[in-house]
């Protein structure tokens, strides 16, 4: 009798675990689906009051909830997670640090839910970092791949040989800085690890390690008098022929060679075609792909500009001197294998004051984790072994 | 008659205690000014530092209190496109909660502003954490998530690579964002329950920092932008009139009394009408140039700061009284309590000015790192936020 109870306990509890779960998943899935413009709101609130409620041993569960889920909804879970794991810790309670350790391990959970763990592992347990980040450099979220380089560069600090190892040798040292270039994404430790290696007598070339078109054909000026160039149709817009002549705003345009020569690829328009203002220049290139791939084009520009691929308008952007970062727009374009031409129309206004004098961009060709992807007829790498 | 005392000895804590909240940018009446008591005149670490908690992120945004809560936002990360809102309890300075978010907009900026700029507003019980991303988070007191909006994910050119900085307002049950810029321009109405949009209406196409101004008695709210100002209803986005001018892209308006302070062409000062027909001009002063911060209106005067200047004026004539010089520029719009204005510049330094016929610098003191948001009223203290550290200003035991 009692082993019956007992199996009876048992299959009743397994059946409510599973019930819990069940309903946790549909939950999840309610708030995974919100949308633009407050769509799928109503149900998501709703349901995020059912979430909250789960246990803490629950949260590798809820933070695959992200897996699939556009940013929007990303943030509906982050939400929970934080208010879930806080109000455990707060009660006196434990998280599940073995299961978040082991979330963290399977790099097919969405970036975002594996940062999210971490950050809850390494509030809990401070020797997270330690353990995890030397595995991460070439981690898909983008999050501990910064982190993991950053403690690979904390390595070679003065004094941090008692705790990573052995104070390093100099030609140790340059081979570690080569491996952090090579993880890096963001600029500020690029420039940082490119000055360590310069240091050390080390040749950077960094237009190829981030993948920045260099060699352009220009053709200019066209009329942007009042911006209203922004949408002519000039004729480089309905196909290019480099061996073409065309009425410009002060007499005949044909394209001319230019080699952007800046370690971060700017093409300076004042300097290669001359400062004009209310006037309109086109830039274009061939990018030989190896292979047919979608790719992100990623392009910083300080004036308007529009940008086509393969003669498909891709980006946009009637905005003038507001700013310009590597990587300020991002599209995911698909390249042919072979020949693929890239369209750049920059405009510039007649803004007279001095912050408003730019005409410039730079333009590069990556993988969605900001690898860059060359063009099969760029001249010999120097740094091949940038390339993973 | 003991329960009625009593329950009148709650009612009257409530209202005390509802009078020292600080709800949003330049206080709950957006006027700068609090009718609370006065915090110190001067600071230091070992003097009237009630507390100071360290912040995660960086923010010109300023802090808000409700209730016993004081809650702040801030942005991180080298693209500052993680986002912070804390929650600290006013008495201790013990961090409550903090929620964190990714943007889901553009998040460059101007090095010296950031992610966190726009302050967050609430309506007592809900907060509206918006970013310069164009993101907005609604979450309850205790922070739980109510619902998150992306409008730069829902209008993709919507954004300013200078950095946005428009905050918020809540009228009644609706809260209004201004995203004023170059590309998807536009001022929206979102329900406060559910994050839907009730209504959104087409702005200029022009870079604009200023926030809008609530008008609850009307139901409605003020949009101003470079080209003008409009009164529009909060719960359809209606437009009720328009008054052309040029006006600041930066410094916003104060309604007072039923009149409109409103930066444009130096300070012009209008009736706020009750129907359409439009304000009438009641006095114009270009003497008074708000730069940054905007005006503040207080005891019959009306203060800007243009520059290191602060300008006194007849609040009925806009004649100007006095002048006074103080040390740096500003960013954060004064406030003004108990015949005092706290003014802190962008470099941390605040100087207190005694108002009257004159004004006179009685206090200064040093934050030890740039101030950009304005600070909270409430309580008798001074909430003032720097990049890294909150900072509660208040008497302490000697």
């Amino acid at each position: 009798m009692r082993i019956l109870c007992l199996f009876l306990l048992i299959v009743v509890s397994a059946t409510g675990l599973q019930a819990d779960d069940s309903a946790l998943d549909s939950n999840l899935k309610k708030i995974r689906n919100v949308s633009a413009k407050g769509a799928g709101h109503r149900e998501a609130i709703a349901a995020w009051a059912q979430v909250i409620a789960v246990r803490a041993d629950q949260l590798p569960q809820v933070l695959a909830g992200m897996d699939g889920a556009e940013a929007l909804a990303t943030n509906w879970i982050r939400g929970l997670v934080d208010a879930i794991a806080e109000r455990e810790i707060q009660a006196g309670g434990k998280l599940p640090v073995r299961e978040l350790e082991q979330f963290i391990a399977a790099r097919n959970h969405h970036p975002r839910a594996r940062r999210t763990a971490y950050e809850w592992l390494t509030r809990v347990d401070p020797s997270t970092p330690k353990r995890l980040l030397p595995g991460m450099l070439n981690d898909p979220s983008l999050e501990l791949r910064r982190d993991a380089v950053a403690y690979l560069l904390d390595s070679l600090k003065p004094g941090a040989g008692k705790d990573v190892g052995q104070d390093v040798s100099a030609e140790k040292s340059a081979e570690i800085y080569r491996q952090a270039l090579t993880a890096a994404r963001d600029i500020d430790q690029i420039k940082l690890i490119t000055k360590e290696l310069k240091e050390q007598g080390e040749t950077v070339d960094l237009p190829q390690h981030y993948g920045f078109l260099q060699r352009w054909k220009l053709a200019a000026w066209f009329d942007n008098a009042g911006q209203k160039g922004f949408d002519v149709a000039y004729p480089p817009e309905r196909g290019v022929d480099l061996k073409a002549t065309y009425q410009g705003q002060e007499g005949k345009v044909s394209w001319v060679d230019h080699i952007a020569k800046d370690e971060y690829g700017i093409v300076e328009l004042n300097a290669a075609i001359g400062k004009k203002k209310g006037a309109i220049a086109y830039a274009y290139a061939v990018f030989v792909s190896d292979r047919a791939q979608e790719v992100d084009l990623r392009i910083g520009c300080i004036n308007a500009y529009k940008v086509w691929v393969n003669g498909e308008l891709l980006l946009s952007r009637e905005v003038y001197h507001a700013g310009m970062e590597i990587d300020q727009y991002i599209a995911k374009t698909r390249l042919r294998a072979g020949e693929n031409t890239i369209l750049v129309k920059v405009c510039q206004n007649e803004q007279e004051e001095s912050w408003a004098q730019r005409w410039q961009f730079q333009l590069r060709i990556c993988d969605l984790s900001g690898q860059a992807i060359l063009s099969q007829d760029r001249p010999a790498a120097k740094t091949a072994h940038l390339r993973q | 008659m003991i329960k009625k005392l009593t329950l009148i000895a709650v009612a009257g804590g409530v209202m005390l205690f509802a009078g020292a909240d600080w709800l949003q940018f330049r206080g709950t009446s957006a006027t700068s000014v609090s009718e609370g008591a006065r915090p110190p005149l001067r600071w230091s670490e070992s003097e009237n530092v009630a507390w100071k908690a360290a912040l995660p992120g960086r923010g010109p945004s300023s802090p808000i209190v409700i209730g016993d809560r004081v809650v702040v936002t801030c942005s991180s990360g080298i693209k500052q496109d993680r986002m912070h809102v804390l929650c600290f309890d006013v008495q201790s300075g013990k961090r409550l909660w903090e929620r964190q978010f990714w943007a889901t907009g553009r998040t460059l900026s101007h090095p010296t502003s950031a992610n966190a700029a726009p302050t967050p507003a609430s309506d007592g019980s809900r907060i509206f954490a918006f970013y310069a991303s164009n993101d907005m988070v609604c979450l309850d007191l205790e922070g739980n998530l109510l619902w998150y909006r992306g409008f730069a994910h829902d209008y993709p050119k919507a954004g300013n690579d200078v950095g946005m900085a428009s905050s918020p307002v809540v009228v009644d049950d609706t809260v209004i964002v201004q995203i004023e810029n170059q590309g998807d321009s536009f001022a929206a109405g979102v329900n406060v329950d559910t994050g839907e949009t009730r209504w959104r209406i087409a702005r200029p196409a022009r870079a604009n920092w200023c926030s809008p101004v609530a008008v609850p008695a009307e139901h409605a709210v003020l949009l101003q932008s470079p080209d003008g100002l409009s009164a529009h209803e909060a719960r359809t986005g209606e437009e009720i009139w328009r008054y052309p001018s040029e006006c600041a892209g930066i410094a916003s308006s104060v309604v007072l009394d039923g009149k409109i302070y409103l930066p444009s062409d130096g300070v012009t000062v209008l009736t706020l009408p009750k129907n359409s027909s439009g304000p009438e001009v009641l006095w114009n002063s270009n003497r008074l140039r708000p730069s940054s911060s905007s005006p503040v209106v207080y005891r019959g005067k009306v203060y800007t700061l243009n520059g290191p200047i602060l300008v006194c004026a007849d609040e009925k004539t806009g004649d100007t009284e006095w002048q006074l010089r103080l040390k740096g520029r500003f960013w954060a719009t004064p406030v003004a309590v108990d015949g005092h204005l706290f003014c802190v510049n962008q470099d941390g330094q605040a100087s207190v000015v005694k108002l009257g016929e004159k004004g006179k610098v009685v206090g200064e003191s040093e934050f030890g790192a740039g101030v950009q948001g304005s600070p909270a009223l409430a309580a008798g203290a001074l909430f003032v936020r720097t990049d890294g550290h909150l900072w509660k200003i208040a008497a302490t035991p000697k």
